[in-house]
Protein backbone atom coordinates (compact mmCIF):
# COMPACT_ATOMS: atom_id res chain seq x y z
CA UNK A 1 0.00 0.00 0.00
CA UNK A 2 1.46 2.81 -0.71
CA UNK A 3 1.27 6.53 0.34
CA UNK A 4 -1.28 7.98 -2.23
CA UNK A 5 -3.90 5.48 -1.48
CA UNK A 6 -3.07 5.76 2.23
CA UNK A 7 -3.90 9.50 1.73
CA UNK A 8 -6.89 8.89 -0.18
CA UNK A 9 -9.02 6.28 2.56
CA UNK A 10 -7.74 9.04 5.14
CA UNK A 11 -9.46 11.28 2.89
CA UNK A 12 -12.57 9.86 2.62
CA UNK A 13 -12.70 9.16 6.38
CA UNK A 14 -12.00 12.91 6.84
CA UNK A 15 -14.14 14.49 4.46
CA UNK A 16 -17.30 12.13 5.48
CA UNK A 17 -16.51 12.72 9.40
CA UNK A 18 -16.77 16.29 8.48
CA UNK A 19 -19.89 16.37 6.56
CA UNK A 20 -21.53 14.76 8.89
CA UNK A 21 -20.53 16.16 12.37
CA UNK A 22 -20.37 19.68 10.56
CA UNK A 23 -21.48 20.70 7.33
CA UNK A 24 -24.69 18.41 7.33
CA UNK A 25 -26.17 20.49 10.53
CA UNK A 26 -25.43 24.03 9.33
CA UNK A 27 -28.62 24.76 7.57
CA UNK A 28 -28.01 27.84 6.69
CA UNK A 29 -31.02 29.86 6.66
CA UNK A 30 -33.23 26.87 7.16
CA UNK A 31 -32.11 24.91 4.44
CA UNK A 32 -28.78 25.37 2.91
CA UNK A 33 -25.94 22.81 3.29
CA UNK A 34 -22.49 23.08 1.51
CA UNK A 35 -21.57 19.70 0.60
CA UNK A 36 -18.02 19.69 0.13
CA UNK A 37 -17.23 15.91 0.80
CA UNK A 38 -16.95 15.73 -3.29
CA UNK A 39 -13.80 17.05 -2.82
CA UNK A 40 -12.40 13.68 -2.24
CA UNK A 41 -13.90 13.20 -6.28
CA UNK A 42 -11.87 16.15 -7.37
CA UNK A 43 -8.65 15.82 -5.80
CA UNK A 44 -8.80 12.16 -6.50
CA UNK A 45 -5.48 11.41 -8.28
CA UNK A 46 -5.65 12.91 -12.27
CA UNK A 47 -4.51 9.41 -13.58
CA UNK A 48 -5.75 7.30 -11.12
CA UNK A 49 -8.12 4.08 -11.45
CA UNK A 50 -10.73 4.89 -12.63
CA UNK A 51 -12.44 2.25 -11.52
CA UNK A 52 -11.66 2.37 -7.91
CA UNK A 53 -12.61 6.49 -8.42
CA UNK A 54 -16.24 5.13 -9.50
CA UNK A 55 -16.98 2.48 -6.82
CA UNK A 56 -15.23 4.70 -3.80
CA UNK A 57 -17.29 7.79 -5.13
CA UNK A 58 -20.78 5.68 -5.04
CA UNK A 59 -19.67 4.48 -1.32
CA UNK A 60 -19.05 7.68 -0.46
CA UNK A 61 -22.14 8.97 -1.29
CA UNK A 62 -24.36 5.95 0.20
CA UNK A 63 -22.39 6.53 3.30
CA UNK A 64 -24.11 10.78 3.27
CA UNK A 65 -26.61 9.41 2.37
CA UNK A 66 -27.12 7.02 4.87
CA UNK A 67 -26.47 9.71 7.45
CA UNK A 68 -28.86 12.01 5.75
CA UNK A 69 -31.48 10.01 5.55
CA UNK A 70 -31.94 11.02 1.48
CA UNK A 71 -31.54 7.53 0.09
CA UNK A 72 -30.03 7.53 -3.19
CA UNK A 73 -29.40 11.10 -4.92
CA UNK A 74 -26.08 11.81 -2.91
CA UNK A 75 -24.30 8.31 -4.32
CA UNK A 76 -25.77 8.63 -7.81
CA UNK A 77 -24.72 12.80 -8.11
CA UNK A 78 -21.41 11.36 -6.65
CA UNK A 79 -21.41 8.63 -9.07
CA UNK A 80 -22.44 11.24 -12.19
CA UNK A 81 -19.34 13.71 -11.15
CA UNK A 82 -16.87 10.63 -10.39
CA UNK A 83 -17.54 9.37 -14.30
CA UNK A 84 -17.86 13.13 -16.23
CA UNK A 85 -14.39 14.48 -13.94
CA UNK A 86 -12.05 13.21 -16.91
CA UNK A 87 -14.89 15.68 -19.55
CA UNK A 88 -14.32 18.12 -17.13
CA UNK A 89 -10.49 18.11 -17.03
CA UNK A 90 -9.95 18.04 -21.20
CA UNK A 91 -13.00 20.95 -20.96
CA UNK A 92 -10.83 23.28 -18.30
CA UNK A 93 -6.99 22.10 -18.57
CA UNK A 94 -7.24 21.35 -22.30
CA UNK A 95 -6.47 18.15 -24.58
CA UNK A 96 -3.44 17.47 -22.81
CA UNK A 97 -4.05 16.84 -18.82
CA UNK A 98 -2.85 13.31 -18.72
CA UNK A 99 0.25 14.41 -19.88
CA UNK A 100 0.81 16.76 -17.12
CA UNK A 101 0.98 16.04 -13.23
CA UNK A 102 -1.76 18.13 -12.51
CA UNK A 103 -2.59 18.13 -8.39
CA UNK A 104 -5.66 20.83 -7.58
CA UNK A 105 -4.31 21.51 -4.03
CA UNK A 106 -1.06 22.80 -5.96
CA UNK A 107 -1.93 26.27 -6.48
CA UNK A 108 -5.36 27.81 -7.49
CA UNK A 109 -4.99 28.89 -11.18
CA UNK A 110 -8.03 30.14 -12.97
CA UNK A 111 -8.02 26.73 -14.51
CA UNK A 112 -8.83 24.63 -11.11
CA UNK A 113 -11.20 27.33 -10.00
CA UNK A 114 -13.15 26.93 -13.03
CA UNK A 115 -12.44 23.27 -12.58
CA UNK A 116 -14.11 23.45 -9.14
CA UNK A 117 -16.76 24.85 -9.90
CA UNK A 118 -17.90 23.06 -12.92
CA UNK A 119 -17.52 20.09 -10.61
CA UNK A 120 -19.81 21.85 -8.01
CA UNK A 121 -22.30 22.97 -9.97
CA UNK A 122 -23.10 20.08 -12.22
CA UNK A 123 -23.37 17.42 -8.61
CA UNK A 124 -25.47 20.13 -6.63
CA UNK A 125 -27.58 19.76 -9.71
CA UNK A 126 -28.21 16.58 -10.56
CA UNK A 127 -28.31 15.84 -6.33
CA UNK A 128 -31.28 18.72 -5.79
CA UNK A 129 -33.19 17.68 -9.01
CA UNK A 130 -33.08 13.78 -7.85
CA UNK A 131 -33.73 15.21 -3.63
CA UNK A 132 -36.79 17.27 -5.23
CA UNK A 133 -38.19 14.60 -7.50
CA UNK A 134 -40.85 16.96 -8.71
CA UNK A 135 -40.21 18.98 -12.04
CA UNK A 136 -43.36 21.30 -10.47
CA UNK A 137 -40.12 22.44 -7.80
CA UNK A 138 -37.42 23.12 -10.87
CA UNK A 139 -37.48 26.92 -10.28
CA UNK A 140 -36.69 26.97 -6.23
CA UNK A 141 -34.56 23.73 -7.14
CA UNK A 142 -32.08 25.62 -9.20
CA UNK A 143 -32.54 28.56 -6.78
CA UNK A 144 -31.23 26.31 -4.32
CA UNK A 145 -28.74 24.66 -6.31
CA UNK A 146 -27.02 28.01 -7.33
CA UNK A 147 -26.85 29.07 -3.00
CA UNK A 148 -25.68 25.65 -2.24
CA UNK A 149 -22.93 25.88 -5.18
CA UNK A 150 -21.65 29.06 -3.84
CA UNK A 151 -21.71 27.86 -0.70
CA UNK A 152 -20.27 24.52 -1.27
CA UNK A 153 -17.21 26.59 -3.31
CA UNK A 154 -16.46 28.85 -0.67
CA UNK A 155 -16.20 26.45 1.68
CA UNK A 156 -14.07 23.82 -0.37
CA UNK A 157 -11.66 26.86 -1.35
CA UNK A 158 -11.30 27.20 1.98
CA UNK A 159 -10.82 23.35 2.91
CA UNK A 160 -8.03 23.14 0.20
CA UNK A 161 -6.08 26.07 1.51
CA UNK A 162 -6.10 24.44 4.98
CA UNK A 163 -5.14 21.01 4.23
CA UNK A 164 -2.67 22.16 1.32
CA UNK A 165 -0.17 19.89 2.78
CA UNK A 166 3.54 21.74 2.75
CA UNK A 167 5.36 18.89 1.14
CA UNK A 168 3.76 16.16 -1.10
CA UNK B 1 -17.65 -14.32 -27.91
CA UNK B 2 -14.23 -13.17 -28.57
CA UNK B 3 -16.04 -9.46 -29.25
CA UNK B 4 -18.38 -9.83 -26.64
CA UNK B 5 -15.40 -9.72 -24.29
CA UNK B 6 -13.09 -7.25 -26.04
CA UNK B 7 -16.14 -5.23 -26.05
CA UNK B 8 -17.09 -5.79 -22.02
CA UNK B 9 -13.09 -4.88 -21.42
CA UNK B 10 -13.24 -1.63 -23.87
CA UNK B 11 -16.49 -0.27 -21.95
CA UNK B 12 -16.01 -1.93 -18.58
CA UNK B 13 -15.59 1.59 -17.02
CA UNK B 14 -18.74 2.91 -18.39
CA UNK B 15 -20.47 -0.18 -17.85
CA UNK B 16 -19.55 -0.07 -14.10
CA UNK B 17 -20.65 3.75 -14.16
CA UNK B 18 -24.09 2.36 -15.47
CA UNK B 19 -24.28 -0.16 -13.30
CA UNK B 20 -23.67 2.22 -10.00
CA UNK B 21 -25.71 5.25 -11.25
CA UNK B 22 -28.95 2.28 -11.81
CA UNK B 23 -28.47 0.99 -8.05
CA UNK B 24 -28.54 4.51 -6.73
CA UNK B 25 -31.55 5.64 -8.70
CA UNK B 26 -33.34 2.59 -8.13
CA UNK B 27 -32.76 3.91 -4.63
CA UNK B 28 -34.03 7.44 -5.04
CA UNK B 29 -36.91 6.28 -6.81
CA UNK B 30 -37.63 3.33 -4.24
CA UNK B 31 -38.00 5.80 -1.65
CA UNK B 32 -39.66 8.78 -3.76
CA UNK B 33 -42.58 6.20 -4.07
CA UNK B 34 -45.22 6.64 -1.21
CA UNK B 35 -45.84 3.03 -0.30
CA UNK B 36 -42.38 1.62 -0.51
CA UNK B 37 -40.23 2.17 2.38
CA UNK B 38 -36.79 3.38 1.85
CA UNK B 39 -33.78 1.36 1.65
CA UNK B 40 -30.91 3.42 2.88
CA UNK B 41 -31.69 4.99 6.27
CA UNK B 42 -29.84 6.13 9.07
CA UNK B 43 -32.04 3.33 11.64
CA UNK B 44 -28.54 1.67 11.94
CA UNK B 45 -26.10 0.72 14.17
CA UNK B 46 -23.33 2.88 12.86
CA UNK B 47 -24.85 5.49 12.41
CA UNK B 48 -27.36 5.68 15.49
CA UNK B 49 -24.05 5.15 17.34
CA UNK B 50 -22.75 8.33 16.23
CA UNK B 51 -25.59 10.47 16.18
CA UNK B 52 -26.03 9.43 20.08
CA UNK B 53 -22.65 10.10 20.44
CA UNK B 54 -23.00 14.06 18.79
CA UNK B 55 -26.43 14.26 20.69
CA UNK B 56 -24.77 13.62 23.66
CA UNK B 57 -22.12 16.46 23.47
CA UNK B 58 -24.69 18.83 22.43
CA UNK B 59 -27.80 18.24 24.69
CA UNK B 60 -25.37 19.73 27.07
CA UNK B 61 -25.84 23.42 25.28
CA UNK B 62 -29.54 22.87 25.94
CA UNK B 63 -30.08 21.51 29.27
CA UNK B 64 -31.68 25.00 30.53
CA UNK B 65 -33.96 25.27 27.59
CA UNK B 66 -34.46 21.36 29.11
CA UNK B 67 -35.74 22.25 31.93
CA UNK B 68 -37.53 25.13 31.11
CA UNK B 69 -39.59 22.85 28.83
CA UNK B 70 -40.06 20.42 31.31
CA UNK B 71 -41.34 22.84 34.20
CA UNK B 72 -43.62 24.41 32.06
CA UNK B 73 -45.10 21.00 31.44
CA UNK B 74 -45.14 20.17 34.89
CA UNK B 75 -47.04 23.31 35.49
CA UNK B 76 -49.58 22.12 33.39
CA UNK B 77 -50.63 18.87 34.84
CA UNK B 78 -50.55 20.88 38.40
CA UNK B 79 -52.94 22.89 36.70
CA UNK B 80 -54.98 19.96 35.60
CA UNK B 81 -54.57 18.01 38.76
CA UNK B 82 -55.50 21.32 41.12
CA UNK B 83 -58.44 21.87 39.06
CA UNK B 84 -60.13 18.17 38.85
CA UNK B 85 -63.14 18.04 41.23
CA UNK B 86 -62.56 16.10 44.62
CA UNK B 87 -59.83 14.09 43.68
CA UNK B 88 -58.91 13.20 47.26
CA UNK B 89 -62.47 11.64 47.73
CA UNK B 90 -62.35 9.69 44.69
CA UNK B 91 -61.68 5.93 45.48
CA UNK B 92 -58.32 5.26 42.77
CA UNK B 93 -59.31 3.80 40.13
CA UNK B 94 -56.90 0.87 38.75
CA UNK B 95 -57.63 0.18 35.07
CA UNK B 96 -56.08 -3.20 33.90
CA UNK B 97 -53.29 -3.16 31.60
CA UNK B 98 -55.18 -4.91 29.04
CA UNK B 99 -58.27 -2.48 28.94
CA UNK B 100 -56.16 0.41 28.23
CA UNK B 101 -55.76 1.49 24.33
CA UNK B 102 -52.67 3.54 24.15
CA UNK B 103 -49.05 2.84 25.53
CA UNK B 104 -46.22 5.39 25.69
CA UNK B 105 -42.41 4.98 25.28
CA UNK B 106 -40.62 7.36 26.18
CA UNK B 107 -37.47 8.97 23.65
CA UNK B 108 -34.84 11.29 22.37
CA UNK B 109 -34.57 12.62 18.99
CA UNK B 110 -31.04 12.18 18.14
CA UNK B 111 -30.59 13.71 14.61
CA UNK B 112 -33.08 16.11 13.13
CA UNK B 113 -33.63 17.11 9.16
CA UNK B 114 -35.66 19.63 7.72
CA UNK B 115 -34.03 21.54 5.07
CA UNK B 116 -35.46 19.38 2.25
CA UNK B 117 -39.00 17.96 0.71
CA UNK B 118 -38.93 15.09 2.49
CA UNK B 119 -37.01 14.86 5.73
CA UNK B 120 -37.10 12.01 8.30
CA UNK B 121 -35.20 12.14 12.01
CA UNK B 122 -33.95 9.47 14.10
CA UNK B 123 -35.12 8.54 17.28
CA UNK B 124 -33.14 6.44 20.51
CA UNK B 125 -35.62 3.18 20.82
CA UNK B 126 -35.80 0.73 17.98
CA UNK B 127 -37.20 -2.60 18.67
CA UNK B 128 -35.96 -3.66 22.02
CA UNK B 129 -37.92 -0.45 23.42
CA UNK B 130 -41.34 -2.28 21.74
CA UNK B 131 -41.20 0.62 18.93
CA UNK B 132 -42.79 -0.82 15.74
CA UNK B 133 -43.70 0.87 12.45
CA UNK B 134 -46.10 2.92 11.97
CA UNK B 135 -46.32 3.67 15.58
CA UNK B 136 -46.75 7.50 16.69
CA UNK B 137 -44.81 10.20 18.01
CA UNK B 138 -45.61 13.26 20.07
CA UNK B 139 -43.56 15.39 22.08
CA UNK B 140 -44.99 17.55 25.07
CA UNK B 141 -46.61 20.44 22.47
CA UNK B 142 -48.25 17.85 19.83
CA UNK B 143 -47.69 15.96 17.06
CA UNK B 144 -44.12 15.18 15.19
CA UNK B 145 -44.25 12.31 12.98
CA UNK B 146 -45.16 8.45 12.85
CA UNK B 147 -41.96 5.75 13.36
CA UNK B 148 -41.06 4.67 9.59
CA UNK B 149 -38.22 1.71 10.42
CA UNK B 150 -36.78 0.32 13.22
CA UNK B 151 -33.31 -1.19 13.85
CA UNK B 152 -32.65 -2.74 17.14
CA UNK B 153 -31.75 0.38 18.96
CA UNK B 154 -32.45 3.13 16.75
CA UNK B 155 -35.72 4.00 14.57
CA UNK B 156 -36.36 6.94 11.56
CA UNK B 157 -39.90 9.01 11.77
CA UNK B 158 -41.58 10.58 8.96
CA UNK B 159 -41.57 14.29 10.10
CA UNK B 160 -44.98 16.23 9.65
CA UNK B 161 -42.64 18.43 7.66
CA UNK B 162 -42.60 15.52 4.95
CA UNK B 163 -44.34 15.81 1.51
CA UNK B 164 -44.94 12.46 2.25
CA UNK B 165 -47.29 13.20 5.41
CA UNK B 166 -50.86 12.40 6.16
CA UNK B 167 -52.66 12.54 9.09
CA UNK B 168 -56.17 12.92 9.57
CA UNK B 169 -57.23 16.04 11.70
CA UNK B 170 -59.72 17.97 12.92
CA UNK B 171 -61.22 21.11 14.09
CA UNK B 172 -61.33 20.81 17.65
CA UNK B 173 -64.41 23.44 17.93
CA UNK B 174 -66.72 21.79 15.24
CA UNK B 175 -64.88 18.61 14.53
CA UNK B 176 -64.60 18.94 11.08
CA UNK B 177 -62.32 16.77 9.42
CA UNK B 178 -59.57 17.16 6.99
CA UNK B 179 -56.06 15.76 5.82
CA UNK B 180 -52.68 17.24 7.74
CA UNK B 181 -49.95 17.60 4.71
CA UNK B 182 -46.95 19.49 4.35
CA UNK B 183 -46.02 21.75 1.38
CA UNK B 184 -42.72 21.35 1.57
CA UNK B 185 -42.17 25.57 2.34
CA UNK B 186 -42.45 26.58 5.40
CA UNK B 187 -40.97 24.87 8.93
CA UNK B 188 -43.18 26.45 10.87
CA UNK B 189 -46.43 25.23 8.85
CA UNK B 190 -48.58 22.65 7.78
CA UNK B 191 -51.92 22.84 5.29
CA UNK B 192 -54.75 21.14 6.52
CA UNK B 193 -56.20 20.09 3.33
CA UNK B 194 -60.26 19.26 2.05
CA UNK B 195 -62.13 21.12 4.74
CA UNK B 196 -65.52 21.14 3.94
CA UNK B 197 -67.00 24.75 2.73
CA UNK B 198 -69.57 24.75 5.09
CA UNK B 199 -66.91 24.20 8.19
CA UNK B 200 -66.74 27.29 10.03
CA UNK B 201 -63.02 28.17 10.44
CA UNK B 202 -61.52 30.81 12.39
CA UNK B 203 -57.97 32.50 12.45
CA UNK B 204 -57.03 31.16 15.41
CA UNK B 205 -58.80 27.88 16.33
CA UNK B 206 -56.97 25.21 17.52
CA UNK B 207 -56.50 21.84 15.11
CA UNK B 208 -56.24 18.65 16.89
CA UNK B 209 -55.82 15.02 15.83
CA UNK B 210 -58.86 13.45 14.52
CA UNK B 211 -60.91 10.29 15.45
CA UNK B 212 -60.65 7.85 12.76
CA UNK B 213 -56.80 7.67 12.78
CA UNK B 214 -55.12 4.28 13.65
CA UNK B 215 -52.07 6.12 14.67
CA UNK B 216 -52.36 8.88 16.54
CA UNK B 217 -55.10 8.90 20.04
CA UNK B 218 -58.12 11.64 19.53
CA UNK B 219 -57.31 15.20 20.23
CA UNK B 220 -53.74 15.62 20.41
CA UNK B 221 -52.95 19.40 19.93
CA UNK B 222 -51.17 20.00 16.29
CA UNK B 223 -51.26 23.78 15.65
CA UNK B 224 -53.66 26.85 15.09
CA UNK B 225 -55.45 27.92 11.72
CA UNK B 226 -53.30 30.92 10.72
CA UNK B 227 -54.81 31.36 7.01
CA UNK B 228 -57.46 30.37 5.03
CA UNK B 229 -57.67 29.62 0.98
CA UNK B 230 -60.38 27.79 -0.89
CA UNK B 231 -58.91 25.37 -3.21
CA UNK B 232 -60.23 26.81 -6.86
CA UNK B 233 -60.38 23.39 -8.21
CA UNK B 234 -62.27 21.38 -5.56
CA UNK B 235 -63.87 24.13 -3.74
CA UNK B 236 -62.74 23.07 -0.30
CA UNK B 237 -61.05 24.85 2.23
CA UNK B 238 -56.93 24.27 2.58
CA UNK B 239 -55.98 26.39 6.05
CA UNK B 240 -52.21 27.11 6.78
CA UNK B 241 -51.78 25.44 9.98
CA UNK B 242 -49.01 27.42 12.62
CA UNK B 243 -48.21 24.37 14.33
CA UNK B 244 -47.15 24.32 18.07
CA UNK B 245 -43.87 22.05 17.97
CA UNK B 246 -40.90 23.89 16.11
CA UNK B 247 -40.15 21.43 14.20
CA UNK B 248 -36.41 22.55 13.94
CA UNK B 249 -35.33 22.01 17.63
CA UNK B 250 -37.11 18.36 18.91
CA UNK B 251 -35.55 16.61 22.29
CA UNK B 252 -37.82 14.82 23.99
CA UNK B 253 -40.20 12.73 22.41
CA UNK B 254 -42.91 10.46 23.38
CA UNK B 255 -43.83 7.29 20.78
CA UNK B 256 -47.54 6.11 20.37
CA UNK B 257 -48.53 2.75 20.74
CA UNK B 258 -52.39 1.93 19.78
CA UNK B 259 -52.79 -1.43 21.05
CA UNK B 260 -55.77 -2.35 19.01
CA UNK B 261 -54.50 -0.72 15.46
CA UNK B 262 -53.93 -4.31 14.17
CA UNK B 263 -57.50 -5.40 14.81
CA UNK B 264 -58.84 -2.15 13.21
CA UNK B 265 -56.88 -2.37 10.45
CA UNK B 266 -58.19 -6.05 9.98
CA UNK B 267 -61.05 -5.52 10.25
CA UNK B 268 -60.67 -2.31 7.88
CA UNK B 269 -59.41 -4.82 5.05
CA UNK B 270 -62.27 -7.74 5.91
CA UNK B 271 -64.76 -5.11 5.11
CA UNK B 272 -63.42 -3.26 2.10
CA UNK B 273 -63.23 -5.47 -1.13
CA UNK B 274 -59.61 -5.86 -2.07
CA UNK B 275 -58.75 -3.40 -5.28
CA UNK B 276 -58.21 -5.42 -8.34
Amino acid sequence: MNSTVLVNILRFIGLLALQVVVFNRLNMFGYLNPYPYILFIMLFPVNGNRAALLVSAFLLGLCVDMFADTSGPHAAASVVLAYLRRPFFKLTFGISFEYQTIKINDRLSPERFSFILICIVAHHLILYLLEAFDLGLIFSTLLTTLYSTIFTFIISIIIIYLIKPAKE
Amino acid sequence: MQQIINFLYKNSIFLLFLLLLGISLTFTIQSHSYHRSRAVTSANAVSGYVYEQINNVESYFSLREQNDALAYENARLQSLLYNTQDTANRPPVNIDAAFTDYKVIQSKVIANAYSRQENYFTIKSGYKAGVRKDMGVVSSLGVVGYIEQTSANYSTVISVLNTKFRLGAKIKKNNHFGTLTWNGKNTGYAQLRDVPRLATVNIGDTIVTGAESTIFPENIPIGTIHKVYQDKVTNYFTLDVRLFNDMTSLNYVYIVENKHRDEIIQLQEATTPAPK
